[in-house]
């Protein structure tokens, strides 16, 4: 577990950087959702008259006279983009930062197997996935408790559940990239999580691109669907395992053959 | 038992030149010194021992293990100093040491301590605050704490000051005296010259020699300095003259009569003869083999 250690010690401030972001964009939305309660059902009617850009993001499902609407799409946003994108460069780097700082001759030289290092620092990085979207949770409910709203459980946990498998997913893909290259990692980690964002987004707008829901995490992790209809879908989350699966086993056997240079 | 052998060791990157059908075999108590300049595949012949780059075709052995298959085996008793000290920036130099010796899962503490103190290492501070020379001694700390079999040492002096290479030598005797093998690989000729018993010689990715450094020392060309005379006698065959104001300098294979009969007729003021250095013998085989295209 000693690799395992060093990366959550040297990546902690990091992560606290990321959590308080999200945690604090998060925690205003809700703050502010009692102010906004009374104007939003004017807005619903607004919105569900925009058409193609309302589905885009998902706003003609949701009622932002409700709470669980209106944070089901602030989370869609903050939780999608920031964890995504936590994800997405954390991962991409976890492999590819000893190559870069040119620390892999050190690392590697100690008696321990590359598959080792490799386990220890995808744990790692699932760990701080994990607890973040925790420490999220935990804040969220202190937030719904202070404005007063009641929690929908269900809905609450299985839109947190979809976004922490999301996050999963993306870090698991980021991390088969990462051991495939050795500088770039932030333009790469930002390009991925990015890429499968707009795709959601295309597929939400039209018809013709709905295969793409098969490929972008983003589309089980749409809160309109899961909010409105209670549950979330279990055929698009398999595959995202799927996914999550190949991007880890490709960086296991690219990494573990790899000649690293230094 | 040879501690480390190499058969015909390859490793070609692309078009680069890397190493080729590498033979290098050194045995066990040996103090091993590797010698070439810049790119002629000394790091790329340890990388490759290490584990961290797999040879295009050839074996080698450590410990009579294979590097590919055994590498976790064989680098528990292997301690190794990179030429280029590089770790974790934002780790203090206590903590570096102390991840090294967990790794090995080791408690190493009253080791460190004491190479610490030797090297008059600061370990409170951080890596990044750390001069190349002081990144030098926490790799010669991370290289030696476990007590390795085998020390690996690629460029280990570049950095240090003076005094540290003169601690550090003696650390590495004391570690040879203890039984350890040492594969010092160097450009610095003296080094090798002062602390190995056998050396191998490498360029372009071959080995060009490898003798007992007292044989590679000792060839039959002698430096002859004369004094007193500003021209080389024409009947003697020289390599490597240098002339100046009032004296010639040569390297000199011939018969010995011929020199001593051919001083005595010139008007010579002072002469000596004596071994040439392992940097002319690197020379001579550097150039050797340049002419020979």
């Amino acid at each position: 577990m000693t690799v395992y250690i060093k990366e959550l010690k040297q990546s902690l401030k990091a992560w606290c950087i990321w959590t308080g972001a999200i945690v604090f964009m998060l925690l205003v939305c809700i703050l502010i959702f009692p102010e906004m309660k009374n104007q939003m059902e004017n807005v619903t009617d607004v919105f569900a008259d925009m058409g193609g850009f309302t589905a885009a993001f998902g706003m003609d499902k949701l009622n932002f006279g409700e709470i669980m609407g209106f944070y089901g799409t602030e989370c869609g946003n903050v939780l999608g983009i920031g964890g995504g994108f936590f994800a997405a460069l954390t991962a991409a780097a976890v492999l590819s930062c000893e190559e870069k700082n040119r620390t892999a001759e050190f690392l590697f030289t100690h008696p321990i197997s590359r598959s080792s290092v490799l386990i220890q620092k995808l744990l790692s990085v699932y760990t701080r996935i994990i607890a973040m979207n925790i420490v999220i949770m935990a804040v969220s409910a202190v937030g719904f408790a202070a404005i007063g709203e009641k929690i929908e459980l269900r809905e609450f946990l299985l839109l947190h559940l979809a976004y922490a498998v999301l996050q999963l997913e993306i870090g698991s893909v980021c991390f088969g990239v990462s051991a495939f290259i050795r500088r770039g990692s932030i333009g790469i980690g930002i390009g991925i999580a990015f890429a499968l964002y707009f795709m959601n987004i295309v597929c939400n707008i039209s018809e013709q691109a709905e295969a793409l829901k098969y490929i972008t995490p983003f589309a089980y992790a749409e809160a309109s669907d899961i909010i409105s209809k209670s549950e979330i879908d279990i055929r698009l989350i398999l595959i995202g395992c799927a996914y999550s699966a190949a991007g880890v086993v490709i960086g296991f056997a690219k990494y573990t053959k790899k000649d690293l240079s230094v | 038992m040879a501690v480390i052998k190499t058969i015909s060791l390859t490793k070609s990157y692309g078009k680069a030149r890397g190493i080729t059908d590498l033979d290098l075999t050194v045995n066990e108590g040996d103090y091993f010194g590797f010698i070439g300049p810049n790119g002629a595949g000394k790091s790329t012949t340890i990388r490759t021992l290490l584990g961290l780059i797999s040879p295009t075709s050839g074996r080698a052995e450590i410990f009579g293990r294979d590097v590919t298959k055994d590498k976790q085996r064989i680098l528990a008793d292997v301690g190794y100093m990179p030429s280029e000290a590089v770790f974790y920036n934002s780790m203090s130099v206590k903590d570096v040491i102390a991840f090294s010796a967990r790794l090995r899962r080791k408690d190493c503490s009253q080791e460190a301590k004491k190479l610490c103190e030797r090297l008059s290492l600061d370990i409170s501070k951080r890596i990044e605050e750390l001069s190349l020379g002081n990144r030098k001694k926490v790799a010669i700390v991370c290289a030696m704490q476990h007590k390795p079999k085998l020390c690996i040492l690629d460029e280990p002096t570049s950095g240090l000051d003076p005094l540290m290479q003169k601690e550090f030598f003696e650390i590495l005797r004391e570690r040879h005296n203890d039984g350890a093998a040492v594969f010092l690989s160097s450009h610095v000729l003296s080094e090798i010259q002062h602390n190995c018993i056998n050396a191998a010689i490498i360029k372009e990715g071959r080995i060009i020699a490898r003798d007992s450094v007292e044989n590679l020392s000792k060839t039959s060309a002698k430096r002859v300095t004369m004094h007193g005379i500003s021209v080389i006698p024409e009947k003697l065959a020289v390599r490597s003259a240098e002339i100046s104001e009032n004296s010639v300098s040569f390297l000199y294979s011939g018969n010995i009569k011929e020199l001593l009969a051919c001083a005595a007729e010139l008007p010579l003021s002072d002469m000596t003869i004596t071994e040439p250095g392992l940097d002319e013998i690197f020379m001579h085989y550097y150039e050797k083999d340049g002419e020979s295209r």
